[in-house]
This record gives C-alpha cells, sequence and structure tokens, in this order.
C-alpha cells in the first residue's frame, strides 16, 4: 500500500492527462476526490480530466473503485474531500438532480426504468413541465423524434419499457438523459447485457454523440470496447488512478498490467505428454438424453469420457444443453435416456442419485450460477462456506452447528484462495463475484473431488483471480481428479482443456485436442457450421 | 313495479354501504400506488369517525367534525408515513400498530370524555350530514323507471355519498394524466428510477400518504356522523380491510376497485334485506349466516377468481437510496 501511495503521489501531478491546459475545454476535473466506507478506501485522491467531446474510458477490476466514483459524480454519495468541476466551474452535486442541473446524465449498469410505463412516459418523468401529462406528452414526443432523427436512437415510443429487447431499453437510458439536455453522459458497464451487435449499435450512437460536442465517459473491464471506441482511457486500482492515456498509444496488455498491477504471463497449461493409456475413468457417459417437463430435448444421445488426470472442456454458445449437462452430472437432474458412471457409480432414470450422494461420491460441483446454486446472498461467508455439508459430523453437533469450527474452517479457506476480505462474518452478497466464486471453489475443493465438475468458473471474474482460478483447476488435474469444465469463454476452454467437446442444440457436434484448437474453427463448430466431419478434427 | 321498488330500495341501500368502502379503497390506492402498504385504512377511518363524532357533538357542526376526522387520518397517515418512510419501518407492523392504537385509544377517550362506555351522545340533525334531494327528483318519477331510478336511488343520499363518487373520478384523474399521478405510480413500481430521475422519493410518498390520510378520514366521518348518528366502538368492523381487499380485486385501478367496492356493498346490502325472509327449501336463514355472507364471499373472491393481481412492484419495501 504504501509505495502505491508514494508512486501516486509522486506520480499524480506529474502525469500528464491527456487533455491539455486551459479549463473550459475540459467538460469534467476532479480535484483529490477521496471517499471511504468504513475501513474501505473506496476512492483515494482521484484526479481526472476529460476534455469536451470525447469518449473518455474508465478501466478497473472489479471493486477498484470505479462505481463509487461515479456514484459521486451522479450524487449518490458525498465525497469525504475534494472536488468536482464541470466546464471549468466548481460545483456540489447532493443528488441526482444536482448532476441533471449540472448536464451529467448517466446510463446506469442496471437499467432505472419503470417497467409498467412507456418508453415516453420514463423520459418524461421528472422532466414534465406541465402538471398535465397531455400537455408534456405532446412535447416529449416531438423531442424524441428529434432525438432520435439526430442520434440514430430508434425506439417505439409508445411500447412497454419491459417489451423491449435489452438494447432498447439501453437506448431509452440514453434518450432520458439527452431528453433533459445532457452534455455528460456516464455509462457505467453498458455492453455487459447487450448482444455484440446491440453493442456495435451503440457505439454508433456513442460516435453520434461524440460529433455533437457531447462527451462521453465509459466505464467498463472490457479493454477490446477501450481500444475500439475511446479516446483516452484512466485506469483505477485499489481505489487510486494509477494512469491516464491516449488510447492510441497504449494496448490491450498494457492496460491490461496496470489494473491488475504486474505483469500477466499467458501460460500454457498444458501438460507435456498424453494420459497413460491405462489411466482409469472419471466420468463416463453412454447416450445421454433429457426431456424436459415442456417435452423439449434437451440433451441427446450424449456420450463421452473423462479420464482421471484430464479436463475436458464442453465449448459452446450459451444455452445448448452445457447448464443441462452440469445438472445432470451433479445429480440435480435426471437424465431420460442413458446413463452415466461417475466416480465408479451409476446412474440413470431408473437410479437417481442425488447431489449429497454425489458429494459423498467425491464428485463436487462448482455450478455456473453462483448467486443462486452455490451460496445464499443473506448468508454470512461462514454459513454460505458450508452449504451442502452442513450436516457434517464436523460441523454439526446433533443438530446444533459448531459455529466455532465453521468460521475457523472458513478462515483457512478464505487465507487459502486469498479471498479478500478474509472476515468469515461479512454477508456473501457483499463479497465481489470474484471472491465470491473463490469461496465456492475453496469450499468444493476442501473435499478434495475425485471428480470435479465446473460451471463458468471465471464468469465475472477480475484478471488476478482468474490467473488463480486456473491454477487450482489444474493442480487438481495433477492431482489425478478428472474435470469437467463447462465455460463459455474460448481462451479459457483453449487453455486449460486436454481435449474440448463442442455442442450445439444438446448434441456434441465436434471434438477437437485442446492442444491444437483454435479459435476460428471452434467458433465454426459452434455455429454448427464447420466443413469437415468430425473425425478429422480428433488429434 | 313492486319487485322494481324493492330493487331500487336495495340499490339505493348498496350505494350506502359501499360509500366508505369507496372512500377508503381509494385512499389505499394512492399509499399503495406509491410503493407503502395500508392495512392501517381501518384504524384510520376507525379514529376519524370517533374524532368527527366527538367533535359533532361538542360544536354541533358537521363540517368541523368531517375537517377533524381528516385531520386525524392525516395525523395517523404521517405517524405511518414516519415509520414507514423516514425510518423504513415494517409497513405492515406500522399498520397493525395503527389499527390497534386506535381501536384502544378511541374507547379510552370515549370513555373519558362522554361517560357512555365508549360511545359518543347521539347527534341531532343539524350535526350530521342529512340526505339532499336532488333538483327534478320529484317531477322525474313521473317517468317509468329510469325516473324513478334517479329519485329512488341516485337522489336522496348525504353528501359524502357523492363526494365519494367524485373521488372515484379524481383519483382515476389525478392517477393517470397528470404529472403528480405519473411520479407517483414511478415511485411504485421503481423508486430508484424515479430518485435518479431527480426526485425525491420520500416527498412523494409522503404526499400520497397524505392524501390517504385524508380520504380515509372522509370515510370514517361518514360512518359516525352520516351513516349512524354517533361513534360506537368498533364500527368499523372490518371494513378497512374490505376496501383493501377490493382495492386488490379491482388491481390498483380506481373504477376497477369502485366496482369491487360496489359489489361488496351490495352483498351487504342484499344480507340486511334477507334478514327474516323465509326462503323455500331453506327456510329461514339465521342472521349470523346473512352477515357472513360478505366475507365468506371475499375469501372464496380473493382465493381464486381475480385472476393474476399484479401489485406495484415496489409495494411494501423501504426505499433505501445507499446501493
Amino acid at each position: 500500500m504504501v509505495d502505491i501511495n508514494d508512486a501516486d503521489a509522486g506520480g499524480g501531478t506529474s502525469v500528464n492527462p491527456p487533455a491539455q491546459s486551459g479549463d473550459d475545454s475540459l467538460a469534467i476535473e476532479l480535484r483529490g476526490i477521496s471517499k471511504r466506507f468504513g475501513a474501505v478506501r473506496a476512492n483515494q485522491n482521484i484526479d481526472l480530466k476529460v476534455a469536451r467531446g470525447t469518449i473518455h474510458g474508465i478501466v478497473g477490476e472489479n471493486g477498484a473503485g470505479k462505481s463509487t466514483l461515479m456514484s459521486i459524480l451522479y450524487g449518490f454519495y458525498q465525497a469525504d474531500s475534494g472536488e468536482v468541476l464541470i466546464n471549468g466551474k466548481p460545483v456540489a452535486i447532493h443528488d441526482s438532480s444536482d448532476a441533471i442541473a449540472a448536464g451529467i446524465g448517466m446510463v446506469h449498469q442496471h437499467f432505472m426504468l419503470v417497467d409498467t410505463f412507456s418508453v415516453l412516459e420514463n423520459v418524461m418523468l421528472g422532466a414534465e413541465g406541465n402538471a398535465l401529462l397531455s400537455h408534456s406528452a405532446s412535447a416529449a414526443r416531438k423531442e424524441l423524434q428529434r432525438l432520435a432523427d439526430e442520434y440514430q436512437l430508434s425506439v417505439h415510443v409508445d411500447s412497454l419499457v419491459s417489451d423491449l429487447p435489452v438494447g432498447e431499453q439501453q437506448r431509452t437510458e440514453i434518450l432520458k438523459a439527452l431528453y433533459r439536455h445532457a452534455e455528460i453522459l456516464i455509462l457505467d458497464e453498458p455492453t455487459g447485457v447487450l448482444t455484440p451487435q446491440e453493442a456495435d449499435q451503440l457505439f454508433v450512437v456513442l460516435n453520434a454523440l461524440k460529433e455533437r460536442g457531447v462527451t462521453v465517459i465509459l466505464i467498463t473491464h472490457k479493454l477490446r470496447e477501450i481500444m475500439d471506441v475511446t479516446d483516452t482511457v484512466s485506469v483505477l486500482r485499489m481505489g487510486e488512478m494509477v494512469s491516464h492515456l491516449n488510447t492510441r498509444d497504449t494496448s490491450m496488455s498494457e492496460l491490461a498490467e496496470l489494473m491488475v498491477g504486474r505483469k500477466l504471463e499467458s501460460r500454457n497449461y498444458h501438460r507435456d505428454g498424453p494420459l497413460p493409456p491405462a489411466t482409469g475413468e472419471g466420468i463416463e457417459v453412454v447416450n445421454l438424453g433429457v426431456i424436459d417437463k415442456s417435452g423439449k430435448q434437451r440433451l441427446k444421445n450424449l456420450s463421452f469420457e473423462v479420464k482421471r488426470g484430464e479436463i475436458v472442456g464442453v465449448a459452446g454458445v450459451a444455452g445448448n444443453g452445457q447448464s443441462m449437462l452440469l445438472e445432470v452430472l451433479s445429480g440435480i437432474s435426471l437424465p431420460t435416456t442413458g446413463h452415466f458412471v461417475i466416480n465408479g457409480q451409476k446412474a440413470s432414470a431408473d437410479e437417481p442419485v442425488s447431489p449429497s450422494r454425489m458429494r459423498e461420491l467425491k464428485v463436487q460441483h462448482v455450478p455456473e450460477d453462483r448467486l443462486k446454486l452455490g451460496l445464499v446472498k443473506s448468508f454470512t461467508a461462514a454459513e454460505s462456506s458450508v452449504l451442502g455439508y452442513q450436516r457434517a459430523r464436523r460441523f454439526n453437533l446433533r443438530g446444533l452447528l459448531k459455529l466455532k469450527t465453521i468460521r475457523a474452517t472458513c478462515r483457512r479457506l478464505m487465507e487459502g484462495l486469498d479471498v479478500r476480505p478474509a472476515d468469515p462474518n461479512l454477508k456473501s452478497a457483499s463479497f465481489s463475484g470474484g471472491n465470491q466464486q473463490k469461496l465456492i471453489l475453496a469450499r468444493e475443493l476442501e473435499r478434495e473431488p475425485e471428480v470435479l465438475l465446473v460451471g463458468q468458473p471465471t464468469r465475472g471474474v477480475d484478471i488476478g483471480a482468474i490467473e488463480l482460478i486456473h491454477e487450482k483447476i489444474i493442480e487438481m488435474r495433477d492431482k489425478g481428479c478428472a474435470i469437467l469444465l463447462v465455460s463459455v469463454e474460448l481462451d479459457e476452454i483453449m487453455s486449460l482443456a486436454d481435449r474440448i467437446i463442442v455442442m450445439y442444440e444438446g448434441q456434441i457436434v465436434a471434438e477437437v485436442n485442446g492442444r491444437d484448437a483454435n479459435k476460428t474453427q471452434l467458433g465454426l463448430m459452434m455455429a454448427n457450421a464447420h466443413q469437415e466431419p468430425v473425425q478429422d478434427s480428433v488429434a | 313495479m313492486e319487485a322494481l321498488s324493492g330493487f331500487f330500495a336495495i340499490l339505493d341501500a348498496t350505494l350506502r354501504v359501499s360509500t366508505p368502502l369507496i372512500l377508503a379503497a381509494m385512499a389505499g390506492l394512492f399509499s399503495e400506488r406509491s410503493g407503502i402498504v395500508d392495512i392501517s385504512l381501518e384504524g384510520k377511518m376507525l379514529a376519524s369517525a370517533f374524532a368527527a363524532a366527538a367533535v359533532a357533538a361538542v360544536t354541533g357542526s358537521a363540517w368541523l367534525a368531517l375537517g377533524t376526522g381528516m385531520l386525524v387520518g392525516v395525523v395517523l397517515a404521517l405517524v405511518h408515513g414516519f415509520a414507514c418512510i423516514t425510518h423504513r419501518g415494517n409497513q405492515v407492523v406500522s399498520g397493525l400498530a395503527i389499527n390497534i392504537l386506535a381501536s384502544g385509544l378511541t374507547v379510552v377517550l370515549g370513555i373519558a370524555w362522554f361517560a357512555q362506555g365508549g360511545q359518543t351522545p347521539s347527534l341531532g340533525s343539524d350535526a350530521r350530514f342529512m340526505p339532499l334531494e336532488l333538483p327534478l327528483a320529484e317531477a322525474a318519477r313521473a317517468i317509468p323507471v329510469i325516473g324513478t331510478f334517479y329519485a329512488d336511488v341516485i337522489s336522496g343520499h348525504n353528501v359524502l355519498v357523492y363526494v365519494a363518487w367524485v373521488a372515484v373520478f379524481a383519483t382515476w384523474w389525478v392517477v393517470y394524466r397528470t404529472r403528480f399521478g405519473l411520479r407517483i405510480r414511478a415511485v411504485g413500481e421503481n423508486p430508484l428510477a424515479v430518485d435518479t430521475a431527480g426526485l425525491s422519493v420520500s416527498r412523494l410518498r409522503y404526499s400520497a400518504v397524505a392524501i390517504c390520510g385524508a380520504l380515509s378520514g372522509i370515510a370514517g366521518t361518514y360512518l359516525s356522523t352520516a351513516q349512524n348518528a354517533s361513534f360506537v366502538r368498533e364500527m368499523t368492523a372490518g371494513q378497512g380491510y374490505i376496501a383493501l381487499a377490493a382495492l386488490i380485486f379491482g388491481k390498483w385501478r380506481p373504477v376497477p376497485a369502485m366496482l369491487a367496492c360496489l359489489m361488496f356493498g351490495f352483498l351487504d346490502a342484499v344480507a340486511i334485506r334477507m334478514q327474516g325472509v323465509v326462503l323455500p327449501v331453506i327456510g329461514e336463514v339465521p342472521v349470523q349466516a346473512i352477515q357472513a355472507l360478505p366475507y365468506i364471499l371475499t375469501v372464496i373472491l380473493l382465493a381464486g377468481f381475480i385472476g393474476r393481481a399484479t401489485a406495484p412492484k415496489a409495494v411494501g419495501i423501504p426505499f433505501l437510496k445507499e446501493r
């Protein structure tokens, strides 16, 4: 901590923000903004200069203080110290109405829309102008039409927001800001919920806004977007601004290093040679099929095996049966046809195996949706860290939980996987996604699994934590654990898996060797558009 | 002709019985649409009924009684608001507390002030809201059916009955046609959206709750100074809850909620009419069974005949600004 402080005290003033001097050319200037929550320094002595009519990116890991900073700008929080200048003039922002008056518009990560209202009503809300709605509505309708034409922001003005696709809801949010004459538009993780096409459309809009002199601040952790659309970029790390750069002078790898604060090596996790032929099998799936309650075929004729000490990656566009496969193998759902043998135990529709029996078999499951299946948000970390094992003799004294043991175990798990903050009494919901994931992983690895089922292990997880999670998975592989890894991140599967199976509409459409896989080929397979017969691609 | 006038008599009674329900349902609509659950309609009506009757008994002025009734309603509503909006307390608990408070306090004060076992002295006609003859009511009688309907059903009520009708229209207009209504609806659906639009969630909710208090005050005043001539302990007899049920029947919309109130009123009126009537096959129906009828129907209807009622999304959830 200390040397970071020193570096910043020396560097904060010497780093030349890309925007050149002349205060009134700056749309926003922040000087020495600090904010703490209890012992946590969310923002520390933040300086920021954003020139008018540019797109400025702010990157940082989860918990680096991006959201706090923007909340201060929009009046959700008051800074403990520091000042905000808009167009060269100091302003005090105590609540949203001050921010709106200062010309700041914000598109929140979770949209601030009333679902049961039409687009028009949402845009008007708070800026109606007239006490009678009919007057305000006709004015707003005209203005919306003008904005839509000028910025290519087409929306169905009279549709209910809940009926609109996410991209259009987001455009409604942007229209809301523009309707209030926002000159500075802040977007918080705007592409997290968008399809690639919708994201492209958003960037077209942002560029149109920029041309009309609107200043755009884009908060994201997706470095590609920063490179594609921003003019300048600032990097936040652990509550401090560590760098201000011109986007064209930097690179994704430099930004990633600045975000994490150390060099990231791209590592090759693949083992040196093939597995010995006599290696036993951890998972054997034979003709597995699932038809759900609505009669839809979710899995069809799946057959594959995972050997001990092997990682098999399941690639595929989300929603092609991968989740169902994990649910079946972990005992949560029943197969309709076929059977599977997992760590020596056969399971089929006639011989169901419950999730708790799976745990006894040392088959551990790190679920895809950690908030739904992995932990209980309102439980403390200690309670979440024994979920599924609360009946174990170690934690349970004939019905009474051994709280002291549970807390001690949780603390040990937290130290083992560097879960921060290492406080077992904190609510599970108050940890960042990466730390929640590490806690769940620690809980499951504690049982020394012989078969490990992992779903989306690094979804919403920081770069730094991703590395650690990958190392743990490799460590388990080297201990002889059979691992099935489901992920939508192709890079992840390609760097970890020994073999990759590709799923499309509930079926396996291809299988490739992990070491030889290339992204284009996998992408085609995921869309079931690969030309070559499956056999050719198997090494 | 005999049957028709009997039917008109039931309709006439329906209007009288459903008036407090309609007023209370509109009161609840404002509160719940803004996101504040209000089971204290019952308590507010009771307290207002007592306050109005007490003032009417002392001053002899029905209008002063109405003002006091509304004032008491607003004060209790603000207490509810203070607990639920400012301090983010549990809205059901706060409402329940107000109901218990009103039930106890009215009796205690009644005994202390009037020494009539919790009742207030009965009011003379000057101190009450008396039936009004609408213009041309007698002349209209000459026209068959429509004219008699006008004279027998529409005309001849006290002013608060007509106030209730106006309240339904006014509520509809305010909620759907004004800026204030848009904001009230928004704050009950997504207070965060309202806050980020630069509006004060608390101020909106306080205004909604205050309107709720005023309307329940009118409902309470109606009970003790128009429908009856004195306050009787527990005279609301669950009407606040019935109004709440009607509000849910009506899916938090003014006109459907009014129709639900009229239905309850109609059942009540029929029940009164049926007392002592000997039916074929069944014989004389016990009074208790008839009186229980509206409540039994409420349970049945609420249990399955109204389809899915979607409440305002944020109703009952205290608004916390920090995320």
